[in-house]
């Protein structure tokens, strides 16, 4: 996800100054990581150094001085470009989870006990966004929550059969060693 | 585990059964409270089915005990095990096994007609448990004219037109498609937490056993854990 891109459609409603725009991106994206300042104006200056936004207005008043910032005929255009682009899957093998789970078979550890706890922990994560989801009164966080809720589900499902695949292989081993013993 | 220090309403003691030489259970003891969700998950051939069949008391175990809101099943003659049933439990099924000849109101009428309510009655609870779960539209329609959704809400109203204090449910969302599955449970969820009745819900699937408040995993006919969904 390009945030300059994320930012540019929240600058397509309007001008607004980089708190601004912070405060709309955690509103629009309540699953996403809290957006830090920092980020959001190097962001901007970056937009800004290619012409897809411009300052419109240094606003001056009694705290610090604040840039607004608009939306580019060049930006707008970037950003229709990128809401028609799928993106590419992501690579479940990167997650900590099957490293843990990798690394745990190789060090002999507890793989099944660590994989019947981190279980544990995504059910009940599951059922949090479950049932915020029930609450939810706006369809974009709806939308947002159908998204966390499909991948916990597919994070579950893998380690149920990570789980199985596990035992049936300490299984194996087990028998493998006791027939050789 | 239970969610209250209430009386339970249902009581498992020891619950064990087995198909020929292949055990399903063995000897489950489970307290489910009133009003509480739980899910029943666990893999294929896990047990968890036979255990709400036996929970219904559709199924009989070789040894142990069923007992629900102060009733032991294993005390009931098989009618009498019948009307205690359709008094006391709603059961949703997965393919929701609606009476074919029948329509979505007669179908949802028929438990009324046979605990004796006039049909006047029964027709009117049948058509305000539609409304509820907005499939007014398949009133005078046979199961077959229905979509998977609109004849497993139908089931559903089915279930819940006597208002029982237990619901029972076997895999309620399997035939249907997420958008489907998922308003035909938040309307299953929702009933129950209006009318207070406990809920339990078999599933394999992770997302239907997200809505509960307890999780009680079956492997190999026994409990492996037991715990509330923090």
């Amino acid at each position: 996800m390009s945030l300059g891109t994320v930012l540019l459609g929240l600058l397509a409603d309007g001008p607004a100054h980089g708190y601004d725009l912070k405060r709309l991106h955690d509103e629009r994206f309540p699953a996403a990581k809290a957006l830090p300042f920092g980020q959001v104006y190097s962001t901007l200056a970056r937009l800004e150094r290619d012409g897809l936004a411009e300052t419109v207005e240094v606003a001056q008043g009694a705290g610090p001085e604040r840039t607004v910032y608009a939306a580019t005929a060049t930006g707008l255009e970037a950003l229709t470009v990128w809401l028609t682009e799928v993106e590419e899957p992501a690579v479940a093998a990167a997650d900590e989870m099957v490293r843990k789970a990798i690394t745990s078979l190789h060090r002999g550890a507890d793989a099944v006990g660590y994989l019947q706890r981190q279980r544990a922990v995504h059910m009940g994560a599951l059922r949090g966004a479950t049932a915020r989801r029930r609450a939810a009164a706006d369809l974009g966080e709806r939308i947002a929550l159908d998204h966390t809720i499909a991948h916990l589900d597919a994070d579950l499902r893998w380690l149920e059969e990570t789980r199985e695949r596990v035992a049936a292989h300490l299984q194996e081993t087990d028998r493998t060693q006791g027939a050789t013993r | 585990m239970t969610a209250t220090t209430a009386e339970p309403l249902v009581v498992a003691r020891g619950l064990t059964k087995s198909y020929g030489a292949t055990p399903a259970l063995r000897e489950i003891s489970l307290d489910v409270a009133p009003g509480e969700i739980l899910s029943i998950t666990g893999p294929s051939g896990s047990g968890k089915s036979t255990l709400l069949h036996c929970l219904a008391g559709l199924a009989t175990p070789d040894a142990g005990q069923v007992t629900v809101a102060g009733q032991r099943l294993d005390h009931l003659k098989a009618d009498d095990r019948t009307t205690f049933r359709r008094r006391t439990i709603g059961l949703v099924l997965q393919f929701g096994q609606l009476v074919p000849e029948l329509t979505a109101v007669e179908n949802v009428a028929l438990p009324l007609l046979l605990e004796g309510r006039s049909r006047a009655q029964a027709w009117q609870a049948a058509t305000d448990w539609l409304q509820r779960l907005k499939v007014e539209e398949c009133a005078a329609l046979r199961p077959a004219r229905m979509s998977g959704g609109q004849a497993q809400r139908v089931a559903i109203a089915r279930a819940l037109v006597t208002t029982p204090q237990l619901i029972l449910a076997d895999e309620p969302t399997g035939a249907l498609d997420t958008v489907a599955g998922d308003l035909a449970l938040e309307i299953l969820v929702g009933v129950a937490r209006v009318s207070g009745a406990a809920l339990v819900i078999v599933t394999h699937d992770n997302r239907v056993a997200g809505v509960a408040e307890r999780e009680v995993v079956v492997r190999d006919g026994r409990i492996e854990s037991d715990g509330s969904l923090a």
